[in-house]
């Protein structure tokens, strides 16, 4: 569906996307993830034509978005980072101006009122966009990315400033919409790319440096050998205790007290699972573990597995 | 084409630009209409000195509709909505271009009342109004406010700030327009035929005088065509960064 050759993107003489190249399938939705800066949205500028590459080829669906730039940008709707809305006008008059742009030849009040349906913004249709809070604001963007029903869809940080509850409502949106289009969706969050998407691709400094099925980075992230425990004891103790235990490799705390306990951060080699017998140690001392949880890996440590090789890099 | 053109006209009088435009060019146009004509001092239906003072005038007013155009997009990013549309560049310039002339088209429509009384008052044998002068007049003054349309255009293609767009029009325009002004001080030939070839204010003569000048169409329409082409070329050129 969306096939990248060998994209290049140079900005002076900084390479903001380097020779990078993929190709998505039919109704996948598929994650770019990447830190600040890493060529996330150029690329996504790049697949909609919005700005020329330096060098390499786009296709959407066979058309390249080059020599054939209307037809290929038939096929997608986009949202960039910065929702392009127009203030002075309504909710209803954007969608409207935005079917009339896409030159959509369906009916036009029906398919609007889906539209509206889909990304709930019924209640505000006749308001001015200007006075719209950011996550309507955000909505409508989507709303105009799904006139016309384009089958490639991108999204570039759908949730970037949007609270909670409304980050929710846009992921199960935007996985509603993966079970008919192609999505493609960036972000610099890992646990909202594991949510949504069945493919990961994650880049850095404008280079592809990893790019999975989600199920299997998911088991490269399972070998994540950390946890927090909190545990109710004098913080000198317990440190030296739990570091003595075969398995453990680094305990650290950030030495904030919180009642009479502290939080401990465990390193531990993959093959032994130490907490058994942490909580055996502590029991004996009688100092309680108030609570244990796991720590996720971060983008960084992700960085870091692929870059040195430890990934699974295919 | 049509979807940019008809969002141009509705945000023209959705925010104060159309109204300022349109209450702007109608105060001044009707105030030197009246000292030059019915008002002067000894009245007159000689209506020349009224359109020179016009072609001034839309130096200034015209910016006013095209200093928006495409910096507001830029700055608000909207453009991005554009440019990733199913729209070619050049339909967009055309869209743009086409909505804000309709505004300059409007603002001379109201103006044709101004004749009214200029025709009910002074219509008396040698002094009635020349008909064919008038006509010769309001089509000069079209094909002008075309080229200073297009050029204010460009100007916005290449600048997100809208005062900036507004003065660099203005400026440009007064200096394609008082180029000839300053020939009478060049001793060098070549030169004054190149001013006078770029000169806008040179061909508006013929037409004052109702006198279909067909090159002078051609050079007004070329000069329209030649900045939205540029304008276009503005974006393509963007686009490679």
């Amino acid at each position: 569906m969306v096939e990248i050759k060998n994209l290049v993107r140079r900005f002076g003489n900084k390479y903001a996307v380097d020779d990078i190249s993929f190709e998505i399938q039919r109704g996948e939705i598929v994650g770019f993830l990447g830190p600040n800066g890493a060529g996330k949205s150029t690329t996504m500028n790049m697949i909609t034509g919005y700005i020329s590459p330096t060098s390499g080829a786009v296709t959407i669906d066979g058309k390249d978005i080059f020599d054939e730039p209307t037809e290929a940008k038939k096929k997608i709707g986009f949202l960039p980072e910065q929702p392009p809305l127009y203030m002075d006008m309504t909710v209803w008059e954007y969608l409207s101006f935005v079917f009339d742009l896409k030159g959509c030849d369906f009916n036009k009040k029906e398919h609007l009122n889906e539209v509206c349906e889909l990304v709930k913004v019924n209640d505000v249709r006749d308001r001015l966009i200007k006075n719209l809070s950011k996550g309507y604001k955000q909505r409508v963007g989507i709303a105009g990315a799904i006139i016309g029903n384009p089958p490639v869809m991108i999204f570039d940080e759908p949730t970037v400033g949007l609270d909670p509850k409304q980050i929710i409502e846009i992921r199960n949106l935007i996985r509603g919409l993966g079970k008919k289009h192609t999505v493609i969706l960036s972000s610099h969050i890992l646990s909202e790319v594991q949510a949504i998407c069945d493919r990961i691709i994650i880049i850095n400094e404008g280079k592809i440096i990893a790019d999975q099925k989600t199920t299997k980075l998911n088991a490269v992230l399972g070998q994540g050998n950390r946890f927090k425990v909190k545990v109710a004891g004098p913080y000198k103790e317990v440190q030296n205790l739990i570091s003595k235990i075969h398995g453990v490799n680094k305990v650290t705390t950030d030495g904030v007290r919180d009642g009479d306990a502290y939080t401990f951060i465990v390193d531990h080699s993959a093959s032994v699972d130490v907490r058994k017998m942490i909580f055996r140690s502590l029991a004996e001392r009688a100092w309680p573990i108030l609570a244990l949880e796991g720590v996720e890996a971060t983008l960084e440590e992700l960085f870091v597995k692929f870059i040195d090789g430890k990934g699974g890099l295919e | 084409m049509f979807a940019i053109y008809k969002k141009e006209i509705s945000s023209y009088f959705k925010t104060a630009t159309g109204y300022i435009f349109l209450a702007c060019a109608l105060v001044i146009s009707g105030f030197f209409f009246c000292m030059n004509t019915i008002m002067a001092d000894k009245p007159t239906s000689d209506i020349s000195s009224y359109f020179y003072i016009m072609v001034l005038l839309i130096v200034v007013l015209c910016p006013i509709l095209t200093m928006r155009s495409f910096s507001e997009e830029r700055k608000t990013k909207t453009e991005q909505l554009l440019l990733t549309s199913p729209v070619s560049i050049f339909s967009m310039v055309i869209g743009k271009f086409l909505s804000a002339l309709t505004m300059f088209l409007i603002f001379l429509g109201i103006t044709t009342i101004y004749y009214i009384p200029l025709f009910a008052t002074v219509a008396n044998g040698a002094n009635s109004p020349n008909g064919a002068m008038l006509l010769g007049n309001m089509l000069a003054l079209i094909l002008v406010g075309m080229c200073f349309i297009a050029i204010g255009i460009f100007v916005s293609a290449l600048t997100e700030n809208m005062p900036a767009a507004y003065i660099i029009t203005v400026a440009i325009l007064l200096f394609l327009l008082l180029i000839n002004a300053f020939n009478a001080y060049i001793g060098i030939e070549w030169i004054r035929v190149v001013l006078d070839w770029l000169s806008i204010y040179g061909r508006f003569n013929a037409f004052t005088h109702g006198i279909f000048d067909i090159s002078a169409l051609i050079y007004y329409l070329s000069i329209t065509g030649v900045f939205l082409f540029l304008c276009e070329r503005v974006f393509q050129m963007r686009r490679l960064g």
